[in-house]
């Protein structure tokens, strides 16, 4: 099954990953980092996932540490 | 199945120190993810420069050498000289590359040396605050030209990628961008090619990464990014000026 | 082997070689240019790196590069040529990378002359880069010895990881004199523990200067200077002629010594008990025999072809034991001959321009 992995360590909220998935499925959590900046999500409840991996190439910080197809 | 994992080539639990929306952190990713792909690690020595780029060793797990300001490109032809088996490559910023070490980069190219060299394009000097650099774009506003830049007090950007193309020594020269996925895939199979050039003994392999720095453009990431599409493609075009690996 | 006549940068280039060199990188200046040529037509020939650098800048960061690897790599170069490698130095030093740098020093400041000068002691010896860290020094009076020297400056440097200067002037580089090649008498500096070959069974190495964290600087630049002690320990040289008995002593480095021992001789002819000592290492500089030798003599003199740079050196050696003076009748160009150091020494004569 199609998911993606995120370390919330490694992320900064730059959000890009949100613009970027074509699914809309990153999204601003209610979690807030060291920073008091609202982590990253994945949320897929439907099951939209492709496993493109387009949002862990596009992350500037190598956040997203695995895509699953 | 495992589609996208983090590089092989990074230290263990490395994090970046990039600010947010820096595209230094996705141009070192492409790096480790070809070292790995071409299995290059154990053969690797990385000459990194000043500026930002310069703790590119602190994430990667590779043998590397600091070079002093501008000089990574005499640092490396020492290496590779000493090591003709080594994959020796340079990381490097504009400032670094284009400004203070012009000459040795030029000279590296026009001898042709065996190595391959990426520099980061982002307009400024990042690390010092935002100041202007050789490749600062006319209008621009730094720190240090607080109006924009004009002919009258600055002159003119350099094109680095088309320059260094013009060396007879060089294999291998493009300018790439990281503002979108498609782009940033086009970028990875630009530093391949590079990579090439110097595994195959044809010369300078040389790949211009257009780079956001929303830090001292005062931009969110997503505008830094709209602003590379948008505005340093116009100055600086995309593309291949030299390429002789197929030949 | 046999005794051959031979021109200092010649042998210089050519211990060199014998010394295991690996790669040079080099831009000319007079009066050192003979040693790159010499190895431009020598290296390649033996399958070894060389590179005719855009700048003695690309020249230095080349040998940093080279050295990174462990391998024996040189430049070579002149007084204002130097001025250009003092950043790289500095890294070196705080890399702890085995660079070796010959030096022929020509008049300064700025361009100067190509006329032989010693103006270069306190950029060599104490160093143009910035921070904190020495350079090892040998300073050849021979042509043998700019062959014996250049063979100890590579081990030096490899055994303690650090840059040293062969600092030979441009009247030893430039003059022809029998000399014999004897084969290198230092064994081989394992270097597999710190050098940079590629992280395989292992993990990636660094080799920087750049240390953001204070506390790991800190004890970094302490590590250097406990490694400096040892050297100062071990590595002190220099020649002492006719001192035994001696109640006036000179002190010079370098070819120009070589007048001030016969000038000794003359000396002693009228009457005059003079001594001389020559160091040999600039640093470490032989304070603790000059300060021995000042508790017997009424007088230290210091003959250089400067404005009195080793003189900080030997006053802060003899520290008041006794009286110093400073003999350097000109700065720059021929040196000063044996009759003009006799007549200064016997007449007394105020030959001494300025000092600082």
């Amino acid at each position: 099954m199609a998911h993606i992995k995120i370390d919330e360590n490694r992320c900064k909220t730059c959000y890009l990953c949100i613009e970027t998935c074509p699914k809309g499925l990153i999204k601003k959590s209610n979690r807030v980092n060291k920073l008091g900046e609202y982590t990253v999500e994945f949320v897929d409840e439907k099951k939209e996932c492709i496993g493109c991996a387009m949002c862990a190439m596009r992350c500037p910080d190598v956040a997203i540490v695995e895509v699953h197809k | 199945m495992l589609v996208f994992e983090t590089p092989k080539s990074f230290k263990k639990d490395f994090r970046y120190s990039f600010c947010k929306g820096c595209d230094h952190g996705i141009a070192i990713r492409l790096v480790a993810e070809l070292i790995d792909e071409l299995g290059l690690k154990e053969k690797t020595i990385l000459t990194t420069s000043i500026g930002c780029s310069v703790t590119m060793y602190d994430f990667m797990d590779l043998d590397c050498i600091e070079a002093p300001h501008g000089r990574a490109l005499a640092v490396a032809t020492g290496v590779k000289r000493a090591c003709p088996d080594k994959f020796v490559f340079t990381y490097q910023g504009d400032g670094d590359f284009a400004s203070i070490g012009l000459a040795e980069s030029m000279h590296a190219a026009l001898r042709g040396e065996s190595l391959t060299a990426i520099c980061i394009n982002n307009t400024t000097y990042g690390m010092t605050g935002g100041q202007l650099g050789p490749t600062t774009m006319m209008g621009q506003i730094t720190t240090t030209s607080p109006m924009g830049r004009n002919r009258e007090y600055y002159g003119y950007p350099i094109h680095i990628a088309e320059q260094i193309a013009m060396c007879d020594g060089t294999a291998y020269s493009a300018r790439v961008s990281l503002d979108s996925v498609p782009n940033i895939r086009k970028a990875k199979a630009a530093i391949k090619k590079a990579f090439e050039a110097q595994l195959k003994g044809l010369g300078l392999g040389f790949v211009e990464i257009l780079s956001t720095c929303p830090t001292n453009w005062n931009m969110t990431p997503s505008e830094a990014h709209e602003h590379v599409k948008n505005n340093m493609t116009k100055t600086f075009p995309l593309g291949i000026y030299k390429d002789v690996t197929e030949e | 082997m046999a005794k051959e006549l031979i021109k200092g940068n010649f042998a210089i280039a050519q211990a060199a070689l014998n010394a295991g060199l690996q790669c040079y990188f080099g831009y000319p200046i007079t009066p050192q240019t003979e040693i790159g040529e010499f190895l431009s037509l020598k290296m390649p020939q033996m399958g070894l790196g060389y590179v005719s650098a855009e700048s003695e800048v690309a020249a230095i960061n080349m040998v940093l590069g080279a050295c990174s690897t462990g391998a024996k790599a040189m430049t070579t170069s002149s007084s204002c040529a130097v001025a250009l490698m003092q950043e790289a130095l500095a890294y070196a030093a705080s890399d702890e990378l085995p660079i070796v740098l010959v030096n022929v020093m020509r008049a300064g400041p700025g361009l100067g002359s190509i006329y032989p000068a010693q103006g270069d002691y306190y950029q060599t010896v104490y160093g143009g880069g910035n921070g904190d860290y020495r350079m090892v020094v040998y300073a050849p009076s021979t042509v043998q010895e700019c062959i014996e020297l250049t063979y100890k400056t590579f081990y030096t440097a490899h055994k303690y990881r650090t840059p040293v200067t062969l600092l030979a002037d441009g009247l030893l580089g430039q003059m022809m004199e029998p000399a014999e090649f004897t084969p290198y008498p230092y064994p081989e500096v394992d270097s597999s523990s710190w050098a940079l070959t590629g992280a395989k069974d292992r993990g990636g190495r660094t080799i920087c200067s750049y240390g953001p964290d204070e506390q790991k600087q800190i004890k970094h630049v302490f590590s250097l200077f406990e490694k400096y002690k040892l050297i100062s320990e071990r590595e002190v040289m220099y020649e002492e002629y006719m001192t035994n008995d001696a109640d006036f002593l000179m002190v010079g480095f370098g070819s120009l010594a070589r007048n001030i021992k016969a000038a000794v001789r003359k000396l002693r002819e009228q009457g005059i008990k003079a001594g001389m000592l020559r160091p040999i290492t600039l640093f470490p500089f032989p304070e603790k025999r000059i300060s021995e030798l000042a508790s017997q003599c009424r007088e230290v003199m210091t003959v250089e072809m400067n404005m009195g740079q080793m003189y900080t050196d030997v006053r802060l050696a003899v520290n008041g034991k006794t009286k110093t003076s400073l003999l350097n009748i000109r700065p720059v160009g021929e040196w000063m001959s044996v009759e003009e150091i006799v007549d200064a020494v016997i007449n007394s004569t105020e030959k001494v321009y300025a000092s600082i």
